[in-house]
């Protein structure tokens, strides 16, 4: 690929204790791409992804954004530098409201003296902006956007964190378990609003234990075993249970997905 | 399964979906009674209980009491008997919602009092060094809170438990358990007792302690609602680690909302003095667990993160309505401390109540 990657990892570490998480994995990330992270559980796939959005930091190896080093220290340093992630408890507060929760963390202030000395938050613009981005994702049937997040049901609360990753991030979006606790109606609206916001051209990081979700949106598939990338392969021409196999050492991966 | 990896479409057990039921769960029985109706405005207005129980206790009281309640002098004189609970009410609330309660606001307060008083007027240093020194004080004292909160990790409760007496233990050592005269503090410092000093308004006699009361409410509801920072401390009550991974440093917030807290007992101090006219080491020993009596009954949730700031101004009002009412109708103290314990367990129920709302 002539492509440069916009997101790569080489020779990630990480050990807690005696158990080595991490042994010496490479991640790479294309623009534009949906790029599926699978593997069983233990693998070591939930680590590699926090050291990636800067919830933990490895202890050897390198991080490349856009082919600069980066050392995230915290998520904030993540998301400050275009990484935004959306985990699997959404990281939503549930008593305030969806422009609140769109904006936690970097609320938008009045312009002039009330913003700046009163530090007056300016409502109208968050609550336009929140609307603005919602509707563009086609999540028309929220009607009121001051109201709670725990008035939303589980697929509409999937679709407020979305957003809100699409609205702020900048180069990369990590998704860990979109759909592990919706059902087959909203699984589905969250599987239409990853390839409404692929083909805004935002590259993904889909992290999924559900195969016919990844084999449905991915365009590569990250297979991850004992701690390090196993290889890579494309879902158009592997199956399931080739993936399957891979994933839990049952079948050796072709030599030619090894490195590509 | 074999051909559903080169398919990047809908699942095949999805086409039917474009066929499903677009009509959301109903049931039987559209119709509301009125508790459903009640119990639904009261969700999404949870400061109105408070204020309706203000209301209805206010012109009960009024039927019961007769004219000496119902006066003009007599509200004023509530507002002023409640006012330094009010604003312990106001720190406590700031605590409460981050899921938290502060058990030491009343000793910080009564602490804090102690060196204004000892400062300004055995030391004779100047009256605003004085009181500058014992915001300075409530705060640090309210900040040591938050620290051991967030940073040992210890639970609210225990900690301010600890404090409580701390504070209680520094109090007494400092002024040896003895008051400073009211004539002491005219002569060395008199602006200690400017909240104790109140204007006349057709027969109402607002104290400036009462209205500052009002205008630390009025300031706090801006700061929670108005602020990026307010919205933060509700977001931490709610959920914590959600707030964290939303980028907000919920460490500092809370440190800051204990040190808040305590400024604002600081300032309960000076008002303290103005009101008991002397600075006095036993007294208010009962506020720590008024403050929080008028926080529930305002309608601040224990759990953190719901509740309006306002909710708590109007608890300590009904309290104070409840005891003034209670004893011009000329029932023994004791009946009031009993009706207080009922409204505070009621208001709880009341609460649990609403919160089971059907969506």
């Amino acid at each position: 690929m002539t492509v440069q990657p916009i997101l790569t990892a080489r020779g990630l570490v990480k050990r807690y204790g005696r158990v080595v998480a991490l042994n010496h994995a490479d991640f790479d990330l294309y623009p534009g791409e949906v790029l599926a992270v699978i593997g069983d559980n233990g693998a070591g796939k939930t680590t590699l992804i926090k050291a990636i959005s800067g919830a933990i930091r490895p202890d050897e190896g390198e991080i490349r954004l856009d082919r600069q080093k980066v050392d995230f220290r915290s998520p904030l340093e993540a998301r400050d530098a275009g990484i935004e992630t959306v985990h699997q408890t959404l990281a939503l507060s549930p008593a305030l409201s969806i422009a609140d929760n769109m904006f936690l963390g970097r609320e938008l202030r009045k312009p002039g003296f009330r913003g700046r000395w009163l530090r007056a938050l300016d409502r109208d613009k968050m609550e336009e902006v929140a609307r603005q981005k919602l509707n563009e994702l086609g999540l028309l049937t929220i009607q009121n956007i001051r109201q709670a997040v725990e008035t939303l049901s589980g697929g509409q609360r999937q679709g407020v964190a979305v957003v809100r990753a699409a609205t702020f991030g900048s180069k990369v979006i990590i998704m860990d378990e979109p759909t592990a606790a919706l059902g087959v109606k909203e699984s589905r609206k969250v599987l239409d609003l990853i390839q409404d916001v692929k083909s805004r051209g935002l590259p993904i990081v889909l992290i999924s234990h559900n195969m016919p979700h990844v084999f449905e949106v991915a365009d590569r598939i990250h297979v991850h075993r004992l701690g390090r990338r196993l290889c890579v392969i494309d879902p158009k021409k592997h199956t399931m249970s080739d993936a399957v196999a891979y994933m839990t050492g049952a079948m050796e991966p072709p030599v030619e997905a090894a490195v590509a | 399964m074999s051909d559903a990896g080169a398919a990047p479409h809908k699942q095949d057990f999805e086409e039917v979906l474009d066929r499903s039921d677009k009509s959301v769960a109903a049931f039987e029985g559209h119709e509301k009674n009125l508790m459903d109706r009640l119990q639904h405005f009261l969700h999404g207005n949870p400061t109105m209980v408070p204020v309706i129980v203000l209301a209805i206790s206010i012109i009960a009281f009024g039927f019961i009491a007769g004219d000496r309640f119902f006066s003009a002098f007599n509200l004023s004189l509530i507002m002023q008997q409640v006012s330094i609970i009010g604003i312990l009410a106001a720190a406590q609330s700031l605590v409460i919602l981050t899921a938290g309660i502060d058990l030491s606001v009343g000793a910080n307060m009564v602490l804090a009092s102690v060196i204004m008083g000892n400062l300004g007027v055995q030391l004779g240093l100047p009256a605003p060094v004085a009181i500058g020194i014992g915001f300075i004080c409530g705060a640090l004292a309210g900040a040591l809170n938050g620290f051991l909160v967030t940073k040992v990790r210890l639970p609210p409760f225990i900690v301010t438990l600890g404090t409580w007496n701390i504070f209680f233990a520094l109090n007494l050592w400092l002024s040896g358990a003895q008051s400073i005269r009211s004539q002491d503090i005219d002569a060395q410092a008199p602006l200690l007792k400017f909240f104790g000093e109140s204007i006349n308004i057709g027969g109402a006699q607002f104290t400036f302690g009462s209205m500052l009361m009002v205008l630390i409410f009025a300031v706090l509801w801006y700061v929670l609602n108005r602020t990026a920072w307010g919205r933060h401390v509700y977001a931490v009550g709610d959920d914590k680690d959600a707030a964290e991974l939303a980028g907000i440093r919920t460490s500092r917030t809370l440190v800051q909302v204990y040190a808040l807290a305590g400024l604002v007992c600081g300032i309960a101090a000076w008002a303290a003095i103005g009101r008991v006219g002397s600075v006095s080491p036993q007294s208010f020993q009962e506020a720590n667990l008024q403050s929080i009596t008028a926080v529930v009954i305002g309608g601040i949730s224990l759990f953190g993160g719901r509740g309006s700031i306002i909710g708590p101004l109007v608890g300590a009002l009904i309290v104070g309505v409840f005891n003034s009412g209670l004893r011009l109708a000329g029932v023994d103290v004791l009946w009031q401390v009993f009706a207080i314990g009922w409204l505070t367990i009621i208001a709880v129920a009341m609460d649990q109540w609403i919160r089971k709302v059907s969506a």
